[in-house]
């Protein structure tokens, strides 16, 4: 079933500089799909694109049946409920603990503390960092950071779960660990992944469906399993 | 009720904000503090300038002498005559019995001259004030020409130097403590939008995980309006005992027993409330503006 559909999809930023031309491509609900390339090459402005950080220049993102080409300013936030977001950087709030971290989300939308409280413990549990909920973030590792993002990516239950090279910041084992957590996201949640990316390995080794973009064109669209560890990348 | 929660827990919010970003927050207070001060002192200035001026000017009056030959009708007449001058408040007669007893009281030389006359020397008057001391010059002219009137005296020339003295010094002060408000506005404006700077991935992860506008906002508005109620618990504090207590030392007047000082009871009360007002209000604004800045999606 079609999710994300993007059509004849173009971007060139205010300076210039044209980060994606004329770009295609449909996903299915319940996919994970991996974004490759150079640097500069477009990935993030893909990635931006899908949660209307930034609007295509021409073109058509439908995400779950809305264009988010013309979504209103003051509609986006609608769209970013449906959304959960993971960057290298991890962007959590230095003042408060893992918990609050989680429930800041939550809490953001309004919703009633009773109802708040099984949602971040279950999404705490999901990325394995039961025992660290009343830390800090200074008081833990990289990869528990990442953890802790995720868990808030997912606590309000989206149906896509947008990386932006979640592991850019971590060490090959940590990498390993955190992309297990997505995973099995992925697979026991059913949630919808796109994960841009740097690292081959795994890439190489998670075989999933792989999205190629050169110099902001999609030179290559590889079905599950079919791609073989490209030397560009 | 979700508008509700999120009301709620803004204000929740902002108070542990503040708290938690103490050293920020103490920032926008003192800066706060500080040009508030400088606004409470201008408005105790401003207000004490304004009654003086107006004080002088209700001193100022003008002495209508009319002639020997008006009879009772005339000058009750003349007196309605008067009244109904655009800008006259207040009309008092004063027959010549009267003031020769006032000039006595005053001098006794004044009663031996009075002694020697048969008749008195003196005019019946009207001692006219008006409600704006610019406005003399033109009622004693229109006066002048009226049936019955010998001839009507202000001050002229000297007076109005005076007068035109005194409105400018209001003016002037009007205007100093409307520039100073627009300076707090701007002082304060900057600390927030400084503050806020630092609080920037704040705001960003709001909007990731998909908070409206409004919840964004609403913590940021009250965190200001506690900043500004903050900042102007000192500058109202000292503005009120000070006051109090430099009224109280001068007796109520300065340079002369004419020249009197507000009376602290209510004046330092009121100019504490616009103190309060404009600190909650510039705070709020200005943390709101300095919001805005990152909800350009
Ligand atoms: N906000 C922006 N304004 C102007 N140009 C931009 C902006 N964001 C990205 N670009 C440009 O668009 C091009 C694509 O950038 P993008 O961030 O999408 O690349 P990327 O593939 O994510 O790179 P990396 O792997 O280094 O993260 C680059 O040339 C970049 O300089
Ligand atoms: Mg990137």
């Amino acid at each position: 079933m079609k999710f994300i559909e993007l059509k004849n999809v173009n971007k060139t930023y205010s300076t210039g500089v044209t980060a994606l031309a004329d770009m295609s491509v449909v996903i299915d609900k319940g996919e994970f799909v991996f974004v490759i390339g150079h640097t500069a090459s477009g990935k993030s402005t893909f990635i931006k694109m899908l949660y209307r950080e930034e609007k295509p220049t021409k073109g058509s993102v439908v995400v779950g049946g809305v264009n988010v080409a013309k979504l209103r300013n003051g509609r986006v936030y609608k769209l970013r409920r449906k959304i959960g977001v993971v960057f290298q950087d991890f962007k959590l709030l230095p003042k408060l603990t893992v918990y609050e971290n989680v429930a800041f989300a939550l809490e953001c939308l309004g919703m009633k503390e009773k109802e708040i409280r099984p949602k971040v413990m279950k999404a705490i549990e999901i990325v394995g960092l039961k025992e660290k909920v009343r830390s800090f973030p200074h008081q833990l590792s990289g990869g528990e950071q990442q953890r802790v993002c995720i868990a808030r990516a997912i606590v309000n239950e989206p149906k896509l779960l947008i990386c932006d090279e979640p592991t850019g910041n971590l060490d090959p084992e940590t990498s390993k660990e955190i992309m297990k957590v997505i995973d099995s996201i992925n697979k026991d949640l059913g949630t919808t992944v796109i994960m841009a990316t740097h690292d081959k390995d795994i890439v190489n080794r998670m075989k999933k469906r792989v999205l190629l973009i050169e110099h902001g064109v999609l030179t290559g669209d590889y079905l599950k399993g079919s791609y073989k560890s490209h030397e560009s990348v | 009720m979700k508008a509700f929660r999120i009301f709620f827990r803004s204000i929740r919010d902002a108070f542990k904000s503040v708290f938690r970003n103490f050293s920020l927050s103490m920032a926008s207070i003192l800066c706060a503090t500080i040009t508030l001060m400088v606004v409470a002192i201008s408005l105790l200035i401003a207000g004490n300038v304004n009654s003086i001026t107006k004080d002088l000017e209700s001193e100022l009056s003008i002495v209508v002498y009319l002639e020997e030959s008006a009879k009772e009708d005339d000058i009750s007449f003349l007196e309605s005559k008067i009244k109904a001058i655009k800008g006259v408040e207040e009309v008092i007669y004063k027959s010549n019995e009267e003031r020769e007893l006032e000039m006595s009281e005053y001098s006794s030389s004044y009663a031996t001259i009075f002694e020697s006359y048969e008749d008195s020397p003196l005019l019946n008057t009207f001692i006219i004030t008006v409600d704006d001391a610019e406005k003399l010059n033109s009622i004693a002219e229109e006066i002048k020409v009226m049936d019955n009137v010998e001839s009507a005296l202000y001050g002229e020339n000297s007076v109005d130097t005076i007068v035109e003295a005194f409105s400018f010094i209001e003016k002037v002060t009007i205007i100093v403590v409307i520039a100073l408000v627009f300076v707090t506005a701007f002082l304060i404006t900057n600390t927030i939008k400084l503050a806020i700077y630092a609080r920037r991935s704040e705001i960003e992860i709001m909007r990731l995980v998909g908070a409206s506008n409004m919840a964004i906002k609403l913590p940021f508005v009250f965190e200001g309006f506690i900043i500004g109620i903050l900042g102007s618990f000192i500058p109202i504090i000292i503005i009120i005992y000070g006051y109090i207590i430099i009224y109280e030392k001068m007796g109520g007047h300065i340079i002369s027993n004419i020249v009197n000082l507000i009376n602290p009871y209510n004046f330092v009360f009121d100019v504490g409330i616009i103190i309060l007002l404009l600190g909650a209000i510039i705070g709020m604004f200005g943390s709101l503006n300095a919001v805005r800045k990152y909800l350009k999606i």
